[in-house]
């Protein structure tokens, strides 16, 4: 545990001297600023049963398919092609170890870059105060809901862009290979619940699986304040399995 | 606890799909000695390297550092290794002396010891006082890899093995990474790898030579010398005919042999001389040459055949006949250790 701890902190100290994490960063903020905006736009031209701040998480897979591949491709990837994976095998550290660190750095950089969203409405409220006490602008309930959705669900994506991560040498393949798992994951979990529903003949244990999968639906329980416990057994099994699958890459390929 | 040595190897053998990187290879490492590994690229240094630090596994046999079974305690076998890669990868983006702390920590020094012990090391290297807060991506070639040394001294490891420390460096950078490995000799088991096959002579006790994935030599250079070209070899310079030489030497009664000459000038000759017998064969020689009045003699020398040309002959054999022939060569070594 001594040696995850220098290694986390190993991580993060690289993530605040590397120029991308700050791209990366500012890149996420301005687009999710930008949407944020264009949120509360489209509520004053049009009036929206939901709050900004349930819609504005409701497009949490935007930064995701851009910021998780940013974040994650230079982890394993990049250390094995510089050879410093070879040199961090010769220590006495446990690949498990390495492995947690690298996805732990990434994780925690990527709820930081969430958090920081968070004064996306502190502002606007701070801005219309009129409608921060009517309670137009957020909901806490809302609020606690969809962050816990975007923790619980960032184990798995994070979680993706570490395997992806080790199983190439090549940067660039890493990002491709996380940003194309990352869309089946969202987008064809979707796509699937789509198919079932036109099809009304599906066996029911098919029903249950498809509907298990389906990401848009955990956000839109979390963000309601229901808190179900199914998701985060997937979330958090499918995680900890890609990070066992790492450690047993990394074991194989170094 | 004496008797054990640093490295014994035995029936090594490692496969890349179809490809054997090496097969069934032999050696024994005694504690505090400095062994250099020789071979072209591709003949399998790296991966016994490799292999010896726990990176990669073997597909069969078995490798012991210090007495420990890589294969069984890797994590014993580490604590004792300080390995230094080809290319010698570091994070450019980091201080030499925040890279040292972060990798002495990764090797399970205690705080209270960290301090002490990279400083230690960058004294060692010569980094402490002109190189320690500078940005590893900023070095020159030669800091680099005594940074990559610094970082496989740490914590005083038993066995240190470098793959490769002295290329791509200058003549100066050279005999300063020379000086630094002489100072290590008793204190540390280390084993080299280089293509400067001057720099294995000088600095090593003991050369390995691997070929296509296989031990063809292993000894001292004086050894594998006696083995490889054997005689004495002298190398003469000549004013006169090649061929009155093998008379005069034959009138002498002086069993040589001519193996190589070169034109120098007009009517002068260098000629390479093997000869057999022991005893003053050099005041023999140089009385037999005076007394032939057809030819002048200019220079003598004793030629001590280099260890490229010992390399050359070793690697020449085929590797079937090597192993039919002499099948463990390091056996009287591994005699001697265990």
């Amino acid at each position: 545990m001594r040696h995850f701890l220098t290694l986390l902190k190993h991580e993060l100290r690289m993530l605040l001297i590397s120029p991308s994490t700050y791209v990366a960063g500012v890149l996420f903020l301005c687009l999710m600023g930008f949407l944020y905006w264009a949120i509360l736009r489209g509520m004053v031209n049009s009036p929206s049963e939901t709050l900004p701040t349930v819609q504005f998480f409701g497009v949490f897979w935007i930064p995701v398919f851009f910021v998780v591949p940013l974040l994650t491709m230079r982890s394993v990837a990049g250390e094995r092609s510089i050879g410093t994976l070879d040199t961090l095998m010769t220590t006495p550290t446990s690949r498990i170890a390495v492995v947690l660190s690298k996805f732990s750095g990434a994780y925690i950089f990527y709820m930081l870059l969430w958090t920081l969203t968070l004064g996306f409405p502190f502002i606007t409220s701070q801005l219309f105060p009129q409608a921060a006490s009517t309670g137009a602008l957020m909901d806490s309930a809302s609020l606690y809901g969809s962050f816990l959705f975007l923790a619980i669900s960032g184990v798995l994506f994070i979680s993706i862009g570490i395997f992806a991560s080790s199983v190439t040498r090549s940067q660039l393949v890493a990002g491709m290979l996380c940003f194309t798992t990352l869309f089946v994951v969202i987008v064809g979990g979707n796509q699937l619940g789509n198919i079932s529903n036109s099809a009304n003949d599906l066996a029911g244990w098919l029903n249950a699986t498809v509907s298990y999968l389906q990401i848009f639906e955990h956000l839109d329980d979390f963000s309601r304040g229901i808190i179900d416990t199914r998701p985060f057994f997937y979330y958090a099994s499918t995680g900890i399995l890609l990070l066992g699958l790492s450690t047993l890459v990394i074991e194989a390929k170094a | 606890m004496e008797d054990i040595p640093s490295i014994r190897v035995r029936d090594l053998t490692r496969q890349f799909g179809a490809v054997t990187a090496i097969q069934n290879v032999n050696f024994t490492v005694n504690r505090g000695e400095v062994v250099g590994f020789l071979g072209p690229n591709g003949a399998g240094k790296s991966t016994t390297m490799r292999i010896l630090s726990g990176i990669l596994s073997a597909s069969s046999g078995s490798a012991w550092v210090g007495g420990v079974c890589v294969a069984q305690h890797p994590h014993d076998v580490k604590r004792k290794i300080g390995y230094m890669p080809e290319n010698n990868p570091l994070h450019d983006d980091m201080r030499v002396v925040e890279y040292l702390r972060f990798r002495a920590r990764l090797k399970g020094v205690p705080g209270r010891k960290l301090r002490e012990t990279v400083q230690e090391a960058m004294e060692i290297c010569d980094l402490a006082r002109t190189a320690r807060r500078k940005i590893i991506g900023t070095l020159s070639k030669g800091f680099r890899q005594r940074v990559g040394i610094a970082d496989a001294l740490l914590g005083k490891p038993e066995l240190i093995i470098m793959d490769e420390p002295t290329i791509g460096l200058d003549p100066h950078q050279i005999q300063g990474i020379r000086k630094l490995i002489d100072s290590l000799r008793g204190k540390h088991t280390v084993i080299l790898s280089s293509h400067i096959l001057p720099e294995i002579e000088r600095c090593c006790d003991r050369v390995i030579i691997i070929n296509r994935g296989r031990i063809v030599a292993a000894g001292t250079s004086a050894e594998l010398r006696d083995e490889f070209l054997p005689g004495n070899r002298f190398e003469i310079e000549i004013e006169g005919k090649e061929e009155s030489v093998t008379l005069a030497l034959s009138e002498s009664a002086i069993d040589a042999a001519i193996l190589d000459s070169q034109q120098t000038g007009e009517n002068q000759s260098k000629l390479l001389l093997r000869v057999e017998g022991t005893g003053r064969l050099g005041p023999r020689l140089i009385d037999a040459l005076q007394k032939n009045e057809s030819f002048e003699l200019l220079s003598l020398a004793p030629f001590d055949p280099t260890l490229e040309e010992i390399f050359l002959a070793a690697t020449k054999r085929s590797w079937e006949e090597t192993i039919e022939t002499k099948p463990k060569k390091d056996e009287p070594v591994a005699s001697t250790a265990s």
